[in-house]
């Protein structure tokens, strides 16, 4: 059976829901005639014509601006940011439209906003960024951050779906080195459900994007050096969080480690800290802990870059410290 | 939910596949150079670093393929006209602001290639220490102000940087370039418009190479050139072949000029043509080879080399010799930036904020 | 039209604005407006525009006058005093009410009221909006000007002011997609023409030739900014050679002017030959708002607009021609007045929300797929 890449299954996905439902359409820089920058929209102007894959000028705020006035009409838009670095450009389209409009008069804002994040690859500050918290701090929008092939197609679909505006972050590291098998049916991944990607009962690391398979590597090694039993949780969509599973994992193991790529202050790991902290304490048999990238811009050179990315020996230096408690 | 699309009648579509796309984006008629007042010894300066932008971009697209440089790779193939012929036009301490295709202008500048093959390296002894990479630099001695990643940004930066240059009483120009697709953007808007208004001595050099990644001109906005922009924020405006590096020097000295007579921003159109990809990995297979092959042929080197030699300033021979000089030059930086050292990885902590020594 | 007066000229010479010399290269022609005749309205309709114009005077100024300085308003008040000319010649030529391929649709800003008023949106419900309530147009999710409704094909801008423009874009493209002639209206003040949203909103529809009317209110000041410093182009429809598409700058004080320009516009994007930008020079007869009493605004300039007021003039022209009679304006006056006594009596009858409904209508309800079906109020485009 043919294995198929993250970043294909992210085409895919598009792919259907553009054959299924007439509404959606992709705006965005090099989208039709390149294919996108990653080729995530490879073969699609054949396909779908220059009506639906609209090669954009450079103007991400006006990408995200006509996303909303189409889907205010009805449309069901898909935006790309070539690198999700720019999505800055349309912040306040984003966060100030989008985000505020069926709040404000009741009309929704059904659209994606799409593209690459995440580090590893030389990318420099502007190539790499993780700007994931911008926007879960914002009401109204929802973010998602999918680590599989199989996640990737079925979130870009409950996103396209989605009544409400989806921030969509695929993970530019992931796009060629994950492939899996996927489903020929029609199937979706729900926003707001994590997922459970290894079981223990000793320690739960809870994670997302690109740090699930670091996460996964650092559990292999405890089970194996240390026969301390990981339980891997991937949060898949960061608003809304999977409350229930966060609490579960904390209850099931009273041990907790968040891991992102994001930046330490203001990541999601924080929250998920305070909501422990709130409703399960009783249950804690050790401080949450966090592994993160630290507080900079995303370094370019390797071996800053290196310094700068959580991985896996980093994750077992605090799963350690955890596990001793 | 039904009403989708309609069969109603259809309307005219904006031209998004381009037609004739060559035609339109083919080089403009070639009128012969004309030296606007250079001594011979300038004039052969101006080749002279036009040739080692050509050698040094060169030079890293041999390492890139030999995968040493870190991160991408943007030429200025056929483009080294602006960014050489533009800075030259410039006084020492004007400001200067380069986008990723303006090697050149730097090396107008003075930064020496070792500096830019340390960036683009990633090494420790690089400006940036390795913490970014191609031209995301400043050098504020020399009076440069690198740029970021985000196109249109340096526009109102440079404005900026112009209008406190008045309040110190400066009479610093500010230049800075911008791409066909930049123009786009809402910060160059914001940027020429604030220039505008205070009335400061901004160049604006807008450098038209047909293509934003692999969107066309005509897919991009839809005027004929990019000058008549300059009216539509109050500004002096002109198009000129970019190509031609006397036409560039000469267009940016009279902008220059103007600035300093308080007469405020110029928008200069540079027409050109982008011959090879985004970057390096991009194949541009979405660019008619005909097209490509036009513009080959004014080459703004060749174009330049066959004046001087016509106007008896050089000789095939002399010309030669110049890139001959340069070779053990950029051979000798490469393998100094090869040989230094990567920076330690606690660098990656070091500077986001202000730290007092 | 915008030159120097006391307060714009900044007194010291340096850095003011001068004239500019033409481009060396010839630019295209951007394309006229229009060529055919555009017929006048008939009588009916200058009625209709008159009546418009009266109502969204008396309507704003008992919000400012009266209102606000009860303490009954919530929050800010922006009128579009002295402005009426150009939303009501505008908004007359919205096509309304022949159901969602047909429609057109349009994003007023906050000097825009009686486009509200047009597109059928009760004054009552207006007042609603303007002191917080329930049944105002957002429920008192946001204040004054800030509403919308789908249903009156009116899209709520937000403050940012710019940010509207590509949205109204947007709009413009899903007419393109779905193959028909509706228009999108887009209503914005000079000072608006400044933001990067805007530059980038226009040359989306000019170079997709999208079917947008853009429409600027130049009154010349943006808050306490006079137009002299905001750009420095003489004319906000200068900037339209820059996108390649017509500009034009009119009085906006002719309501017939107004009406005759955005007719053609829309005719022209209705034809499928892409955007315009319309300017209507007018003047901000008001503060910025409420609270500002634009003390840096020359009285004499308040006193020179004041005798080219858009309602008088139309008012002595259809005297004039005998449309209309004092008595028979006396008594649209004093039934335009009746009305507003009662919409506010209305209104201020109206319930405050529940302070739960504070969280509310954030995200839809009902699940993924689960339909576009309305929420609460239903303001859906079906």
């Amino acid at each position: 059976m043919a294995l198929t890449t993250y970043v294909e299954a992210i085409r895919q996905g598009i792919w259907e829901e553009m054959e299924r439902d007439k509404r959606v359409f992709i705006l965005g820089e090099d989208v039709g005639v390149y294919g996108g920058a990653f080729k995530v929209t490879e073969g699609m102007l054949a396909k779908f014509g220059e009506d639906r894959v609209i090669d954009t000028p450079i103007s991400e705020s006006a990408i995200v601006g006509a996303a909303i006035g189409a889907a205010l009409l009805g449309m069901r838009p898909i935006a790309e940011m070539q690198f999700i670095d720019f999505i800055s450009c349309a912040f306040d389209q984003i966060t100030n439209f989008a985000a505020k409009n069926r709040y404000r008069w009741g009309a929704g804002v059904p659209m994606v906003i799409r593209g690459p994040s995440g580090g590893g690859v030389h990318g420099g500050p502007y190539h790499s960024q993780n700007p994931e918290m911008y926007f879960v701090h914002t009401p109204g929008l929802k973010v998602v951050a999918p680590a599989t092939a199989y996640d990737a197609k079925g979130l870009i679909k409950a996103a396209i779906r989605d009544e409400d505006p989806v921030i969509y972050l695929e993970h530019k590291y992931l796009y060629r080195r994950i492939k899996e098998e996927l489903p020929k049916e029609d199937y979706v991944v729900p926003i707001g459900v994590a997922a459970v990607r290894r079981e223990g009962r000793d320690l739960a690391i809870l994670t997302y994007g690109a740090m699930l398979y670091q996460a996964l590597e650092a559990a292999e090694v405890l089970a194996k050096e240390e026969g301390v039993e990981t339980e891997v949780v991937d949060l898949r969509s960061l608003l809304p969080l999977d409350k229930d599973a966060i609490l579960n994992a904390a209850k099931k193991t009273g041990k907790v480690l968040v891991v992102h790529e994001d930046t330490r202050t203001g990541g999601i790991a924080g929250e998920i800290a305070a909501i422990i902290n709130e409703e399960v304490f009783e249950y804690l048999d050790g401080p949450v802990l966090r592994v993160t990238a630290p507080d900079t811009p995303v370094p370019y050179s390797p071996p800053l870059e290196e310094f700068f990315l959580p991985n896996k020996e980093k994750i077992l230096k605090a799963a350690r410290q955890l596990a001793a408690y | 939910m039904s009403a989708v699309l309609k069969k109603g009648r259809k309307r005219p579509a904006a031209p998004a596949r381009v037609p004739d796309l060559a035609a339109r984006l083919g080089p403009p008629p070639a009128a012969p150079m004309k030296n606007p007042g250079l001594s011979r010894a300038r004039l052969l300066e101006l080749h002279a670093f036009m040739r080692l932008n050509r050698m040094l971009e060169d030079k890293l697209s041999a390492l890139y393929r030999q995968g040493k440089i870190v991160g991408g790779l943007y030429s200025s193939l056929g483009q080294e006209s602006i960014s050489v012929g533009t800075a030259y036009a410039l006084l020492p301490d004007d400001l200067l602001a380069p986008m990723i295709r303006n090697i050149g202008s730097l090396l107008v500048r003075g930064v020496p290639p070792l500096t830019l093959f340390l960036q683009f390296l990633a090494r420790h002894d690089a400006p940036t220490g390795g913490k970014d990479g191609t031209l995301h630099f400043d050098d504020l001695e020399r009076s440069i102000i690198g740029p970021i990643s985000v196109l249109g940004t340096l526009i109102p930066v440079m404005t900026g940087a112009s209008l406190a240059a008045r309040m110190r009483g400066e009479t610093r120009v500010a230049l800075t370039y911008i791409g066909d697709g930049g123009t786009s953007t809402g910060d160059f808007h914001e940027g020429l418009n604030l220039a505008a208004v205070l009335n400061l001595p901004l160049i604006l050099i807008v450098e038209n190479n047909g293509y934003a990644y692999s969107t066309p001109t005509p897919s991009q906005y839809a005027v004929e050139s990019l000058a008549a922009k300059g009216p539509a924020y109050g500004v002096a405006s002109e198009s000129v072949d970019g190509t031609d590096v006397l036409a560039v020097y000469d267009a940016t000295r009279r902008a220059a000029e103007r600035g300093r007579r308080g007469e405020g921003p110029t928008l200069l159109e540079c027409r050109a043509f982008r011959r090879r990809g985004h970057a390096e990995h991009d194949d541009m297979r979405y660019v008619p080879r005909d097209l490509i092959a036009a513009w080959e042929k004014r080459d703004p080197l060749d174009r330049f080399e066959a004046f001087l030699v016509e106007e008896g300033h050089a000789t095939r021979a002399s010309l030669r010799a110049v890139a001959e000089g340069f070779e053990p030059v950029l051979e000798d930086a490469a393998q100094k930036a090869l040989a230094s050292p990567f920076p330690p990885p606690e660098e990656a902590l070091r500077d986001v904020y202000y730290e007092a020594t | 039209m915008r030159h120097g007066t006391a307060a714009a000229s900044g007194g010291k010479g340096r850095g003011r604005p001068r004239a500019v010399p033409r481009p060396e290269v010839p630019a295209r022609p951007a394309g006229r407006l229009d060529d055919e005749d555009m017929p006048a309205p008939d009588d009916a309709l200058l009625l209709k525009m008159l009546h418009s114009m009266k109502l969204t005077r008396a309507l704003e100024y008992r919000i400012e006058r009266k209102l606000y300085r009860q303490g009954k308003i919530v929050g800010g008040v922006y009128v579009g005093r002295g402005q009426e000319a150009i939303s009501v010649g505008a908004a007359v030529h919205i096509r309304r009410g022949e159901g969602e391929d047909r429609d057109d649709i349009v994003s007023p800003s906050h000097r825009d009221m009686a486009v509200f008023l047009m597109q059928g949106v009760p004054p009552e419900r207006i007042l609603a909006q303007y002191m917080g309530r329930k049944t105002g147009l957002t429920r008192g999710r946001d204040g004054n000007m800030h509403m919308g409704d789908l249903r009156h094909r009116l899209v709520a801008f937000i403050s940012h002011l710019g940010d509207s423009i590509p949205v109204a874009a947007g709009c413009a493209l899903t007419f393109v997609m779905r193959g028909t002639d509706q228009v999108s209206f887009c209503f914005f003040g000079e000072g608006a023409t400044s933001r990067g949203d805007w530059h980038e909103g226009l040359n989306f529809a000019a170079v997709r030739r999208l079917p947008v009317v853009f429409i600027c209110n130049n009154n010349q000041y943006a808050y306490s900014t006079h137009v002299s410093r905001q750009m420095r182009v003489e004319r906000v429809s200068d900037r339209a050679a820059g996108y390649g598409i017509p500009g034009e700058t009119a009085d906006g004080n002719d309501l017939l002017a107004v009406y005759d320009r955005v007719g053609r516009a829309v005719r022209r994007a209705r034809r499928g030959e892409g955007p315009s930008l319309l300017e209507f020079v007018t003047f901000r007869m008001t503060g910025h708002s409420a609270h500002d009493d634009a003390g840096y605004v020359p009285k004499s300039e308040f006193e020179e607009w004041g005798r080219k007021d858009p309602i008088e003039r139309l008012q002595s022209a259809l005297l004039r021609r005998g449309l209309v009679d004092k008595p028979s304006l006396a008594g649209m006056e004093a039934r335009i007045e009746a009305d507003l006594d009662e919409a506010v009596a209305w209104a201020e009858r109206q319930p405050y929300p529940e302070p739960e409904e504070c969280l509310d209508g954030v995200y839809h309800e009902g699940g993924p797929g689960a339909g576009d079906g309305p929420q609460g109020e239903s303001t859906a485009w079906r």
